[in-house]
């Protein structure tokens, strides 16, 4: 019996090791959005470039579309943008951009320097947009169908595997 | 070039550290003394080249070399020289490298100051730390180079977290890894035990110096980062049970019942499983600490650079090194003889009670850790545990053992007379049970919270000074001088160890339930009254800082009806590299309490978001942390280490000699 005691430590050791390994697989960034197959929240602000004309995502009805968190402070939009400005030019739906906690002047002359992939951007430069979208990282994509019902929430830079793998089919689905 | 001298140097090192495990193993294992006798040199030539890749590392840093990866993605030329040097930790690379430099910093320490030790024995020990130093040595070389290139070099760096970018990053890393990696020490001396098959009192009396100087920096390593958070994050939390910082207290509570059940095993020579397994145990934590911290699998707002090969790796080597060593534990321990006996009601009876206790306790926090990883791997939803569970837990768990922590100095080993015990401990229960019950309304309002946590904390310290009080009395020596001279060193470190958790008890109690706060929106030329202080909001200007521009916001603060006042002055900093916004709060440090002013967002017109904040008492978390440690560094400078150790070896070659 003495020595059977004395194996409760390795075998407690040998389960949470295999509870260890399976964690790996998996991604704890993954939350859950409370926002999926949620209509898009409303809001009516100014554009970036043109400080007069305003956008709504009730613009957008009937056209399945992209939400882009974006930020000329951020280092890894610079990642994801080449990919926007790809999927601008092969016209597979329209991106909206959302500047984010931005000076207009910066967000413009980043625009000038590394393309402008967005139909337009929207300029949430207190953030407020951002509050009720959920955004707690920027960039963050939101795909949003005809009905302005969010389908999907990508958390941190599109990256090519999410893009082909989740995103496009996703976009052929919607628009079907 | 440098870069690539460092890398070198990583690559020697790992070739030393299989070495000397290798042929200090083997030579252990087979009697060999020329195998035994590379240990030594070997262990010294390791700690060589991974000081000097670190050197390189640093250099790197220090001098902007911005066409390594590592510091184009971690530094800045604007940042200040002393956090591009501690931006050498700053990365995920750089910190395993600074926690092989400890590695093999402490096995340095091992090979020149062990002397008097068995050499068998020491090559055994030496053996199982090189085991470990080429573990992580590889992981460095295989998964997480910290000198890979970036050709064409970058213009400019991307700048160090600002979060990190404060006194604490150059301090709290290198105290922490010292604690956490110190336990390696303990855990080959019990490997090379185990393998010797002679877990006896002297081994434990070569564990225990060691254990505790681990345990006196990682006790040190927690308190920094503990107040750390509660500078820089901006609402004056001080612990948030978040999963890094568990990572790093799991080992501590293990290592801390090491250090009780150590003395026991020494002195009387009982609880011997029992401690080789903690030894074990304590290690295993660091290493599985390392592994929540470096692989991702858990979120946390410590969430660094994080990528599953480097998961997948360091859990093969902790199933290794975790899983060999308790395997190992399973098969040798129960050779291992029982110690004296003992009654329910002795000095032992009462270290195993805390034992047990502080075990316990360390499991839930485990769980409570590993829960959300549970449950996600069951498929069972994602959750996550927060505060509400571990106070609830660790509250209750904590104080028996906190009660128990007070008589066990007064005990007596092997059995204690109940009215004996009584008798030397009444005078202390009924001061501060009557204290408890008043102090609580001279501080402004009574609960029965406030009450037993103040009672908990006089109680330590009024049976902790009874205890000293009694002994200086019944010494021989004449003269109170000279009865205070001849008490050990460890004898006091034992009691400024105790009274330390008193103060930190005083501390958490106070804080948590007299602390006051008013978050609101500040006009220049506004007042606030928090706790009897009244704060002036005088207004806000730009500062420039090195690499940041900052708002700051002038506070005058006096106690009411006081004529003096305090300048305090919170800021909001905007870092140009990464263009994230920190906080910096102002904090107005006093024996009885602190201040604490931090600015939320503008408002509009100059006004903004303002907490102001009283925290009584918080600074005596940290002060009895420190106390603690300085408690354990005392014990440490006792003579009966050198003395003993010089009569151990003695002991040992008249066995060897009788055994020839």
């Amino acid at each position: 019996m003495r020595s059977l005691k004395l194996v409760i430590p390795l075998a407690a050791f040998l389960a949470i090791a295999a509870f260890l390994a399976i964690g790996l697989t998996r991604d704890p960034r993954e939350v859950p959005s409370p926002f999926i197959d949620k209509p898009a929240p409303s809001f009516r602000i100014a554009q970036l470039g043109n400080a007069a004309g305003a956008f709504s995502p009730e613009d957008m009805r009937g056209k399945v579309w992209l939400l882009n968190v974006w930020a000329s402070w951020c280092v890894s939009c610079r990642a994801e943008h080449p990919l926007l400005v790809e999927m601008a030019k092969r016209k597979v739906v329209p991106i909206v951009g959302l500047n984010y906690k931005d000076k207009r002047e910066d967000g413009l002359a980043w625009l000038g320097k590394l393309g402008d992939p967005y139909a337009l951007s929207a300029y949430d430069v207190d953030g407020r947009v951002g509050i009720d979208y959920g955004v707690y990282g920027v960039p963050e994509t939101f795909v949003i169908d005809k009905q302005g019902v969010i389908r999907y929430k990508q958390i941190g830079p599109i990256t090519p595997e999410a893009l082909e793998q989740t995103i496009l089919p996703l976009i052929r689905k919607l628009e079907a | 070039m440098i870069p690539e001298l460092g890398h070198f140097a990583l690559i020697v090192a790992a070739a030393l550290a299989v070495a000397q495990s290798a042929l200090a193993l083997t030579g252990a294992a087979t009697g060999r003394a020329s195998l035994m006798a590379t240990a030594r040199p070997v262990a010294v030539g390791l700690f060589v080249f991974v000081a000097a890749a670190f050197a390189a590392l640093a250099y790197s840093f220090v001098s902007n070399d911005f066409s390594v990866l590592n510091v184009a993605s971690h530094s800045n030329s604007q940042l200040p020289a002393h956090y591009r040097f501690a931006a050498t930790w700053g990365s995920h690379e750089g910190s395993i490298l600074l926690w092989v430099v400890m590695l093999s910093a402490w096995s340095f320490a091992v090979s020149i100051l062990s002397r008097h030790l068995p050499e068998r024995f020491v090559a055994r020990v030496l053996g199982v730390l090189g085991v470990i130093a080429a573990g992580f040595l590889f992981f460095i070389l295989l998964t997480s180079n910290p000198f890979e290139r970036l050709i064409p070099a970058a213009e400019e760096g991307r700048d160090l977290n600002p979060l990190l970018q404060d006194p604490g990053m150059v301090i709290h890393p290198p105290m922490l890894y010292m604690g956490y990696v110190g336990f390696s020490v303990a855990f080959a001396f019990a490997i090379a035990a185990l393998l010797e098959g002679r877990l006896d009192a002297a081994w434990a009396r070569w564990s225990r110096p060691w254990t505790t100087a681990a345990w006196c920096f990682l006790t040190i390593g927690i308190a920094l980062g503990s107040g750390w958070a509660y500078y820089e994050l901006g609402w004056g939390g001080w612990w948030f049970w978040d999963p890094v910082e568990n990572a790093s207290f799991m080992p501590w509570l293990a290592g801390t019942a090491l250090v009780h059940s150590l003395a026991v095993t020494e002195k009387r020579g009982t609880f011997r499983s029992w401690t080789v397994l903690l030894a074990i145990v304590a290690f295993s934590l660091s290493l599985v600490g390392t592994f929540l911290v470096r692989s991702g699998v858990l979120t946390s707002v410590h969430a660094f650079a994080t990528d599953p090969r480097r998961g997948i790796y360091i859990l093969v080597f902790l199933f290794f090194v975790v899983g060999g060593a308790l395997a190992l534990f399973a098969w040798r321990a129960p050779r291992v003889g029982l110690g004296a006996g003992f009654s329910a009601v002795s000095r032992e009876s009462m270290l195993l009670a805390n034992n047990v206790l502080l075990i316990v306790a360390m499991g839930a926090v485990l769980l409570g850790t590993l829960y959300p990883l549970f449950l996600d791997a069951l498929n069972l939803g994602k959750v996550s545990v927060g505060p509400p569970y571990f106070e609830a837990v660790f509250v209750p768990l904590m104080t028996p053992a906190l009660f128990l922590m007070a008589i066990g100095p007064l005990a007596s080993w092997k059995r204690v007379a109940l009215p004996d015990l009584w008798t030397r401990l009444r005078w202390a229960l009924a001061i501060s049970v009557v204290t408890a019950l008043v102090a609580p309304l001279a501080l402004g309002r009574w609960s029965p919270g406030v009450a037993f946590g103040l009672w908990l904390a006089l109680w330590i310290a009024a049976a902790t000074l009874a205890h000293a009080l009694q002994r200086f009395s019944n010494a021989s020596q004449r003269g109170f001088a000279a009865k205070i001279a001849a008490q050990p060193l460890a004898w006091y470190g034992m009691m400024l160890a105790h009274l330390g958790v008193a103060a930190f008890i005083v501390g958490v109690t106070l804080v948590k339930s007299f602390e006051a706060e008013r978050e609101l929106r500040m006009a220049p030329g506004d007042r606030a009254a928090v706790a009897g202080y009244e704060f002036t909001f005088k207004g806000t200007r730009e500062i420039a800082g090195p690499n940041y521009t900052s708002v700051q916001g002038e506070f005058d603060v006096r106690r009411e009806g006081a004529s003096h006042s305090t300048v305090m002055l919170p800021e909001k900093r905007v870092y140009h590299a990464s263009g994230q916004t920190m906080t910096e709060a102002a904090i107005d440090t006093g024996f009885t309490g602190d201040l604490y002013v931090s600015l939320g967002e503008p408002v509009e017109n100059g006004a903004w978001g303002v907490r102001l904040y009283r925290k009584p008492f918080v600074d005596w978390i940290w002060g009895g942390c420190f106390l603690m440690a300085l408690g354990g560094f005392l014990a440490l400078a006792d003579r009966r280490y050198r003395a003993r150790s010089r009569e151990a070896s003695a002991e040992l070659a008249g066995a060897a000699t009788g055994r020839a």
